[in-house]
């Protein structure tokens, strides 16, 4: 609980109108931030020495289809020096898929947020090399929003030319 | 061997591989550079990795590893099922540990409905948990000396795997898709002869794997192919988020069994092997000492393994007995309740990881409070622990991209999804 109220006073402080809120469910700890400060928060996470979560395990998206801010992308951290992961949760106003990407912050993210732009289509902005990561790179939809059916379309892959 | 064309590679790969700003192609001839199109079907990229490798002579200058060959969409399948549906596709994940991921996936589904297995079956999933760890590390070790060229310690490990395999049917039914766990326990008790079989197993495995190491350990050539190949300093490697023996390969000492104790591991005495070179061959000692750590987890597991259930007595959330659902109508329902619309978890999202073979298997799931996930990702060890191989192969040769792919031991069940 210490260590919660901590992040949240350094993040409040560090970046003004950041308005970081935690959340408990569980046991996992949530701190949801505004979608346009991620890359201050995140470099704040990794580097401010009371903290150091230094190991990003995982970034993904949520579809949340049918509400009015549609998509959230969630990182999980872990700081190696508490023992301690946390998870940062932002929400892309509206219809928007568009979020700065952290990849200068961690080497990981680079695949993670390609996974997440090619099952989603969140587009992270100043990506190194935002390509597909499992589907081929023609193809036209994002197989993990919620109307891509479970079986597919069909004709949307084509096979390879003999 | 035929010449790569345009048609070949996707203009944004060909765009990764040589630098942004440069205008040549594929089909330039160039003055000592050539690209090298390695897999997807190739024997030493454990399954079907495709890397695209661009040369100076014989040294690696660039490298771009492409996946999703072996992509099934689990994560949209699971959307799409009860949570008890989704147990035998974690077997197909890390084919190599099946258990180990059952386990995880138990794990995250009792976190997310709040509750827990009878110590019992909590002790049984450590023991399976472990004996998948030592399947996989066998594997991975014999396949890593297969491909620097020493074939008889691949045949010599997978012997001792093959045993690995019996006692799974013994406890399972199944030697490899074993689909062991369920949520609230495990499917079936061990006997009394699985568990003087797993000791006889553990009682000889050190003296097995003392001759392993003596065929590698002082052999010259296997030492020399892996000494300083593929190195990753310690900050570098938690960068790229990698986890597991590759991770402990670089001097971090991160095992979530001690940063996060789950099951009973708290209970156990065990050490977390570490080495700092961040070699190939560091990576190799980890393996080889783990599978020592494991066996000692085993046969303490063994003594303090308690009677009891090995299912969790909670008739709105866990299956009930077989012989209960033919005589009596309570269980009939719960039952046909369960497996029609699932166990219906409250609203609410979670993260679970476990350390698995290859390192940190997480299952991040979505709750809406329906039978089946809203999302359910899955943070696998080894999709991560690839997107090292750019780094690590750089300025080495073609020969030693075998060795580094060896020594990160991925699976592409995992890494593919």
């Amino acid at each position: 609980m210490e260590l919660l109220n901590k992040i949240l006073e350094i993040v409040n402080t560090a970046i003004l109108s950041a308005n970081g809120t935690i959340s408990e469910f569980r046991g996992d700890f949530v701190l949801t931030v505004k979608s346009s400060q991620i890359i201050q928060i995140a470099e704040l996470l990794k580097n401010h020495p009371e903290l150091q979560f230094k190991l990003c395990e995982d970034i993904t998206a949520v579809d949340w289809a049918t509400r009015e801010n549609r998509f959230s992308v969630v990182y999980h951290l872990f700081s190696l020096l508490h023992s301690f992961r946390l998870r940062v949760v932002t929400v892309l106003e509206g219809s928007g898929t568009a979020i700065d990407t952290v990849t200068s912050i961690w080497k990981t993210a680079n695949w993670q947020e390609r996974e997440a732009y090619d099952m989603y289509g969140i587009e992270f902005k100043n990506h190194p090399d935002l390509r597909r990561m499992y589907m081929p790179e023609e193809f036209e939809y994002y197989p993990l929003r919620k109307e891509f059916p479970l079986l597919g379309i069909p004709g949307s892959l084509p096979l390879p030319k003999k | 061997m035929e010449k790569l064309t345009k048609n070949d590679v996707h203009p944004k790969i060909v765009q990764a591989l040589l630098d942004i700003n440069s205008d040549i192609t594929v089909e330039d001839v160039l003055d000592n550079e050539m690209i090298l199109n390695m897999g997807p079907q190739h024997p030493a990229t454990h399954g079907v990795l495709r890397l695209l490798l661009r040369l100076d002579g014989e040294t690696v200058v660039a490298c771009v590893p492409e996946l999703g060959y072996l992509h099934r969409g689990y994560e949209k399948m699971a959307e799409n099922m009860n949570y008890l549906d989704f147990i035998p596709h974690t077997d197909r994940l890390d084919y190599l540990s099946p258990p180990a991921n059952n386990v995880a996936y138990a794990l995250a589904v009792e976190k997310l409905i709040g509750i827990e297995a009878p110590k019992r079956a909590q002790y049984i999933r450590m023991i399976v948990t472990e004996l998948a760890r030592m399947g996989s590390h066998l594997v991975a070790i014999g396949a890593l000396a297969m491909d620097v060229g020493a074939l008889t310690v691949f045949l010599w490990t997978l012997r001792e795997r093959e045993k690995i395999m019996d006692l799974f049917d013994l406890v399972c039914g199944a030697r490899f898709t074993t689909s062991y766990t369920r949520i609230g326990g495990v499917a079936q008790d061990l006997s009394p002869d699985a568990i003087s079989k797993i000791k006889d197993f553990i009682g000889q495995f050190n003296k097995k794997l003392n001759e392993v190491e003596n065929l590698l350990n002082g052999n010259r050539i296997f030492i020399e192919r892996l000494e300083g190949i593929g190195v990753i300093s310690a900050e570098d490697a938690l960068s790229y988020g990698l986890t597991g023996p590759s991770l402990r390969g670089s001097g971090v000492k991160h095992d979530l069994r001690k940063a996060t104790p789950y099951l009973f591991y708290n209970e156990i005495d065990f050490d977390v092997p570490v080495f700092t070179e961040g070699d190939c061959l560091a990576r190799y000692f980890v393996r080889a000492d783990e599978l020592r750590e494991s066996a000692k987890i085993i046969s303490q597991c063994l003594v303090q393994i308690p009677e009891g259930e090995v299912m969790l007595n909670s008739p709105k959330k866990v299956l009930p007995r077989k012989t209960e659902i033919y005589s009596r109508m309570e269980e009939l329902i719960h039952d046909f309740m369960i497996v029609n619309f699932g166990v219906n978890p409250p609203v609410g999202e979670i993260y679970s990881a476990v350390e698995n073979p290859k390192g940190e298997l997480g299952f991040y799931i979505v709750s809406k409070g329906e039978g089946h996930p809203w999302k359910m990702k899955i943070r696998s060890p080894s999709f991560i622990n690839l997107q090292a191989i750019p780094h690590l192969v750089k300025g080495h040769l073609v020969s030693d991209v075998v060795a580094i792919i060896g020594s990160l031991d991925p699976v592409m069940g995992e890494a593919d999804k």
